[in-house]
């Protein structure tokens, strides 16, 4: 098939697809003109039932509680199938390692500058992670955006340099586990409330008094903070598989 | 069941003139982002394309208010998304020499 | 203005699936195809927008504010970080493709099969 065959055939099927999606779009209700009952409902009395004033996050770990379980465990399948492709890789690696790759790269020293900048947001990174992590009940914060906040401050100390330092604090048994945890007990949580007579996922634990307090809303916060440990572990384990294919050759030389 | 709004007393508010201008702008920006990325055919270059493309993104979910999926889209796009994307590059130009 | 979020998510769609189909490069495939997932963004959040609307949060708003539909938010939310974790998952295939084809052309991969 040549290239110009390929794109008019290309351009046909375009011309079908975008003709259905402008007939579909023309039974919407216009931009703005909202009318659905489901929004206008949630608005009206997730405070009330939940005490989260973080109605986003409520309707994420609460009331959709069932369909977050199975997009953490899409991001914890795809995060173990890297591991799984990548680690296979490095053994086939070792086995016929390349004799020249280590002579004609050149390990450069990172500038002082980069050095001195990643490391000092290092501690904020991991402040602003856990807070957004533990907060998903009052402000537009949550346990995925937190997830992602603590794995970039793990790659900050790669960036600065230290590619050992970052294999020694986060071992890849170490980062597993912490993965498997918050897998495990987001699922856990729903589990618990089945054993103690409710439906899968009902919120069992004490609501608290004032609204958007910390410690208020159930189990959202505690499946937030879950949440937040599941996609840290599973970011790092990522980066730390990609990282170990690219320096496996530096290690020698440090 | 309240349908649209009147004017709302909540200090956030701006003219409803304002927002519509700022969000037929930010949606055009978005259109031409996307063209570019796509168009950029060199893997390095289009790593920093689609980046400023997220950025650009997370200010039309920020005029949509929606500030929970801009955190998601600002933490995915600025850190997470080039780094795999410069490190799968470095592992096949590597592999490649 | 009534239909335009929506119009421009379209031609995102048709721009990034043309990405896809003219590539020469896994990489930019991989790309490509990120673009295509965020149309499905801009849709999503169109659908659910009220004019006028605040962000659904109450904490510092009175409580019967007229805000946004919520749930889109939340579909849309956990969909980008579910996204990148995938797109991973593709680099990695890509880096395998690499070792076991020694190319990143899809054209070439497609003729290396037969």
């Amino acid at each position: 098939m040549t290239p110009a065959l390929r794109r008019w055939l290309f351009f046909a099927g375009l011309a079908g697809l975008m003709a259905f999606y402008l007939w579909g779009m023309k039974g919407l209700p216009g931009f703005g003109n909202y009318p659905g009952p489901y929004g206008f409902i949630i608005n009206h009395i997730a405070v009330g039932q939940t005490n989260a004033t973080g109605v986003v996050s409520a309707v994420n770990f609460e009331y959709r509680g069932f369909d977050t379980v199975g997009e953490e465990f899409i991001l914890f399948i795809a995060a173990t199938g890297v591991a799984i492709v990548l680690r296979r890789l490095r053994d086939e690696q070792d086995e016929n390692p390349a004799p020249d790759e280590a002579l004609d790269r050149a390990a450069s020293r990172t500038s002082d500058a980069v050095k001195v900048g990643a490391l000092m947001f290092v501690g904020p990174a991991v402040l602003l992670g856990w807070y957004l992590g533990s907060h998903a009940q009052t402000s537009p914060s949550g346990g995925f955006q937190g997830g992602v906040v603590l794995a970039s401050a793990f790659v900050m100390i790669y960036l600065s340099g230290e590619f050992l330092v970052f294999r020694r604090i986060s071992p890849v048994s170490l980062i597993d586990a912490v993965g498997a945890a918050g897998a495990g007990g987001f699922a856990a949580v729903g589990l618990t409330a089945v054993v103690l007579g409710m439906p899968y996922l009902a919120n069992f634990l004490p609501l608290g008094t004032v609204p958007g307090a910390v410690s208020s809303s159930g189990t959202i916060a505690l499946i937030s903070f879950f949440v937040g440990i599941e996609v840290a572990a599973a970011f790092i384990l990522i980066i730390g598989e990609l990282l170990e294919q690219t320096l496996i050759v530096r290690q020698g030389r440090h | 069941m309240a349908g649209h709004a009147a004017a709302i007393a909540s200090p956030y508010s701006v003219p409803p003139g304002l927002m519509q201008a700022l969000q037929v702008v930010v949606l055009v920006l978005v259109a031409a982002a996307a063209t570019g990325v796509v168009l950029i055919r060199v893997p390095v270059r289009q790593t920093i394309a689609v980046s400023a493309y997220g950025l650009l993104l997370a200010l039309m979910f920020l005029a949509f208010q929606a500030p929970d999926v801009t955190l998601s889209e600002l933490t995915v796009g600025a850190v997470a998304l080039p780094i795999l994307l410069l490190l799968t590059l470095a592992k096949v130009r590597s592999r490649q020499k | 203005m009534q239909f335009f979020p929506f119009l421009v998510a379209a031609w995102i769609l048709a721009v990034g699936l043309y990405g896809m189909v003219t590539s020469h490069h896994l990489v930019h495939q991989i790309v490509c195809l990120i673009v295509v997932q965020s149309s499905t963004y801009v849709l999503l959040l169109g659908v659910g927008y009220v004019r006028g609307g605040v962000a659904p949060y109450f904490f510092d708003v009175p409580l019967r504010t007229p805000a946004v539909d919520p749930v889109v938010q939340a579909l849309a939310l956990t969909d980008v970080v579910v996204e990148a974790a995938v797109s991973a998952l593709l680099l990695a295939f890509a880096i395998q493709a690499e070792k076991r084809f020694g190319t990143l052309d899809p054209h070439e991969l497609v003729r290396l099969k037969g």
